[in-house]
């Protein structure tokens, strides 16, 4: 049996170094699922302000806010998480009972956030388990934190040797490891930091936790302007400026081809390091950079559509 | 007034802003620009430099301590790389009352799991580290690149919740059963919670690991106020990195606002990689326009060149600059929007390629601390 296309993936982790556009890739690819017609919950870890921007909703919270039919979102909240768990598993039912625990607990998951990582992915298990969702969604932490998450499971089993949470964690890690039901997407741009730390975390991935990458997305791709055999005209055009290339304000005309072609090249380089780093099987999709950037919104809506195509 | 009369004014800058957009090389070519137009000692500590830019330092591997940078000025430059897990262990090593508690604490589980993975502690000894340097006494402008925290400023509330930990009730309770009497009582539901979830053993481990902690509660608690109060100096000088982009400048301006709303000095705010003006220039959308619609057969037969090549040509320049010049268009207006708020704005215009050498930081450098503020309008 071959692995399951991404879109068949129940739990979607979508990870990448900060500032690569991991969060409008996770939105991209919830809209692009549920335009499909599959349930979706995304859930953001570290939440900022774009992601409720992005779906004109109002700032995210732990429950689920509606954008639609098909798709939901949530915000994670350790404390609410721990909330939710201890009523589900120990029926401690008066909140206000446990509020200084819960006080206490948050304090412990500050100073020792272990505890914040294994809340945090149990209760994306959770939601995957539950099956209210046929696809969960989760923009997840950056590259250098992911692991800290997805090994959580195996963490605790570690630390803890029996206990309530212990028993867990043993379902919570099957459903990470099943390749079937859940895949990890690295975001990266063709730039050097981001190539290096998306080959590091496949290393880190493969090595530390249970879990597998399903698909690298390299985002904001600059295309190339011009065949091999144009680049010439267009150095003859610049150095000689002929009618109709002749007004001064044509200058930004050759500086943008110029700007364009240097970061294409850049670009070009850091992508053969990484595809040199990368497993010859590992489906790679190239997200274009989008200049027509007006709203957040269109930024998502772009990307759900050139995403549709690419994930089977 | 520019970036070298901030650095004039300061011991301690401290550059933040969200990740991706330079923020670790603008930090590096301020130093070495400092360094290099004055006869200061400046030190840049940072978190993790693209190979490339450790390389431009000649900084080989990771390594705790400063080393010194070759340079052709006056001053001097170190470079410090962080190295979260031995500075714990040095800290721990610093403040444990004795050598026994020093190896317990080092052994314990708890301890390698917190200190070799945690977010929150990188942005702790981030901070501690700096305390560290500047009490050297070595180094007359300290250069600080912050982790690319994403939520809110973490590293800048390290400090207070370390020491604000260690004086809680929760630590107390933990550690009561442990020291038995009165306190043992107030923790038992605590306790018996945790340990249904957590399991006994484990609720032991934490405990001993608390109570360890705790022999080093004054120095802990007295360093991290110390901390808190360095970066609320008038010579401590923040400054957030961007580049025009929507997403880090709203990113950056969230950085402005917390960083003013606890009364630290805000000192500039670098726009990183700005589009030139050939291409925001409001003329150059006419001229293309005209350009689109040009009759080329002449000019295609003075290049002895055919008229379908040229005009595929000119259709490719013409696209092109269409959306860059949107793109800069978009970068002039949000450059006015932000000259508006109270932060002086330091445009630096993108240059070309990539900074793979010193000469190159250098000239990122001279350009930062030269280019003059663009201030309220």
């Amino acid at each position: 049996m071959g692995v399951a296309p991404l879109r068949d993936r129940r739990l979607i982790f979508v990870t990448g170094k900060g500032g690569v556009g991991k969060t409008t890739i996770a939105a991209g690819l919830a809209k692009a699922l549920s335009d499909e017609g599959r349930s979706v919950l995304l859930c953001s870890i570290d939440e900022r302000r774009d992601l409720a921007d992005v779906f004109s909703v109002p700032p995210l919270k732990f429950q689920p806010t509606r954008v639609n039919a098909k798709l939901s979102l949530m915000a994670m909240d350790t404390e609410a998480a721990l909330r939710e768990y201890l009523r589900i598993y120990l029926k401690l039912p008066i909140v206000g009972r446990i509020g200084p625990v819960a006080a206490a607990f948050d304090f412990v998951a500050t100073a020792a956030p272990g505890v914040r990582e294994i809340l945090t992915i149990g209760k994306v298990c959770y939601e995957v388990r539950e099956r209210r969702y046929d696809t969960v969604v989760v923009d997840s932490p950056s590259t250098g934190h992911i692991t800290g998450y997805l090994a959580a499971p195996q963490a605790i089993q570690q630390l803890v040797r029996v206990g309530m949470i212990r028993s867990q964690s043993d379902w919570m890690l099957s459903m990470l490891s099943d390749e079937q039901t859940t895949g990890v997407v690295v975001v990266t741009t063709a730039e050097e930091m981001p190539v290096n730390e998306t080959l590091e975390l496949l290393g880190a991935i493969r090595s530390d936790t249970t879990t597998h990458v399903a698909t690298i997305i390299v985002n904001r791709v600059l295309a190339d302007l011009f065949v091999a055999r144009d680049a010439a005209l267009v150095q003859r055009l610049a150095a000689s400026r002929h009618a109709p290339f002749n007004s001064s304000h044509l200058d930004g005309l050759f500086d943008a081809a110029t700007l364009a072609g240097e970061r294409r090249a850049v670009a070009s380089r850091h992508l053969e390091v990484l595809r040199a780093g990368l497993p010859s099987d590992m489906p790679v999709v190239i997200q274009p950079f989008l200049f027509d950037v007006s709203s957040p919104h269109s930024i998502v809506s772009h990307v759900a559509s050139s995403l549709a195509e690419e994930i089977a | 007034m520019n970036l070298s009369d901030v650095a004039r004014k300061s011991k301690i800058i401290i550059t933040c802003g969200p990740g991706g957009i330079g923020k670790t090389t603008c930090a590096a070519a301020l130093g070495l620009a400092i360094a290099r137009s004055s006869d200061r000692r400046v030190l840049v500590v940072t978190v993790d430099p693209a190979r490339r830019l450790a390389d431009a330092l000649g900084l080989s591997g990771i390594g705790n301590d400063a080393s010194r940078v070759e340079l052709d000025g006056p001053g001097q430059l170190s470079v410090a790389m962080l190295d979260t897990k031995a500075s714990w262990d040095a800290l721990i090593r610093a403040h444990a009352p004795d050598a026994a508690t020093t190896q317990r604490i080092l052994d314990n589980t708890l301890y390698q799991n917190i200190t070799g993975r945690f977010i929150q502690s990188h942005d702790y000894i981030a901070m501690e580290r700096l305390h560290e340097f500047v009490d050297m006494g070595l180094y007359d402008l300290i250069v600080v690149d912050t982790p690319p925290t994403r939520n809110a400023l973490d590293f800048l509330d390290a400090p207070s919740r370390m020491a604000d930990f260690f004086s809680s009730r929760l630590l107390r309770w933990l550690i009561a059963p442990a020291k038995g009497g009165v306190m043992g009582l107030a923790a038992k539901p605590f306790n018996s919670i945790a340990d249904r979830i957590l399991g006994g053993p484990f609720v032991s481990d934490i405990t001993e690991f608390f109570l360890l902690l705790n022999t080093m509660y004054a120095g802990f608690v007295e360093r991290a106020r110390m901390v808190e109060r360095l970066l609320g100096e008038e010579s401590t000088s923040f400054v957030v990195v961007s580049t025009l982009e929507a997403v880090p400048v709203s990113e950056a301006s969230f950085f402005v606002e917390e960083l003013e709303r606890r009364k630290l000095h805000v000192r500039g705010w670098i726009l990183n990689r700005v589009l030139p003006s050939s291409i925001s220039n409001p003329d150059l959308a006419a001229a293309v326009t005209a350009l689109s619609s040009a009759d080329l057969t002449e000019l295609a037969g003075e290049l002895g060149v055919d008229d379908q090549s040229l005009g595929r040509v000119r259709d490719a320049l013409v696209d092109n600059a269409t959306s860059w010049s949107t793109l800069a268009r978009k970068e002039v207006s949000q450059t006015i929007e932000l000259a508006r708020g109270s932060v002086a704005l330091y445009p630096i215009p993108t240059l070309d390629g990539e900074i793979s050498e010193l000469a190159g930081l250098s000239r990122l450098g001279d350009v930062l601390i030269n280019v003059p503020a663009v201030l309220r309008s």
